[in-house]
């Protein structure tokens, strides 16, 4: 898995690629995440646009980012979900516990409100 | 003259691998291979896949514990209609019935606790047995025509 982190208005947008497995990005997107937390960035929007597989070893790792965000006061939403993850979400009720987006513009808003 | 049989009867696929989640990709691309030439939507294909994944990490992980001298034995075949793979670890074994519900309140927000629920949810049938010498077998079965997926069915 690739992370890239972008600062825009404010927020850490994190743009995922490739795959989100165990022993292969799932500890790395833990290790990610919470470098930001440590740097003080509470507002992170997740951009998983071009993660090609996600496991439950993966799913259990973006919970734990969403929890340690929001127990620091925080924020963590998603950007472009693909259909399959939204899917693997989805059956196990997670979905709604993200807030998630389509649109880059319209989730950065959603931070300023 | 020789014709080359096609792909869908190939036969069951065996293998032992060492306990490494690398080795989960190379397991499979084998049944994606076994699955060449049947009549299987991409659908089905992804979910078994998945629920494939699941259960190889699980033995890797929770099983061997990532021992790399304990070896994971995989079989896999296709019987009317149905695939049907076998995985089986050489660790302790545990008890299905103490696997914790991932849907309930109190475990949304764990970090853990999905895999068996996605073998559950992705496939028509999967049964644990404890081994005599130790290990456990799973068993996933899948068939190949019942488009049962993602639909939070657990029956």
């Amino acid at each position: 898995m690739k992370a890239n982190v972008r600062e825009v208005q404010g927020v850490a947008v994190v743009d995922l690629k490739g795959k989100i497995t165990i022993g292969s990005g799932d500890v790395q997107l833990r290790e990610v995440i919470n470098g930001l937390v440590e740097k003080g960035k509470k507002n992170i929007l997740i951009n998983m646009q071009e993660v090609t597989t996600i496991d439950s070893s993966g799913i259990g790792e973006l919970v734990g980012c969403y929890t340690s965000v929001t127990n620091k006061g925080g924020k963590l939403k998603l950007l472009h979900l693909p259909p399959k993850i939204n899917d693997v979400l989805t059956v196990t009720q997670l979905i709604t516990v993200f807030d998630v987006y389509e649109s880059e513009s319209e989730a950065l808003a959603t931070y300023a409100a | 003259m020789t014709k080359t049989p096609p792909s869908h009867d190939a036969g069951p696929i065996r293998m032992s691998l060492s306990s490494r989640f690398e080795n989960i990709e190379l397991a499979q691309h084998l049944c994606g291979k076994l699955l060449d030439g049947r009549e299987v939507s991409e659908e089905t294909k992804h979910w078994l896949l998945m629920a494939l994944r699941e259960a190889l990490a699980n033995a890797i992980k929770h099983g061997n514990r990532q021992d790399v001298s304990k070896r994971i034995h995989v079989e896999m075949d296709v019987v009317g209609g149905n695939l049907q793979i076998s995985i089986r670890d050489e660790g302790e074994g545990f008890d299905p019935a103490t696997v914790e519900d991932p849907l309930a309140p109190e475990n949304r927000l764990k970090t853990s606790g999905r895999g068996i629920f996605y073998m559950k949810t992705f496939m028509d049938d999967v049964r644990f047995r404890r081994l005599e010498g130790g290990g456990m077998e799973i068993v996933l079965t899948k068939n190949l025509g019942s488009g049962k997926e993602k639909e939070g069915n657990r029956t």
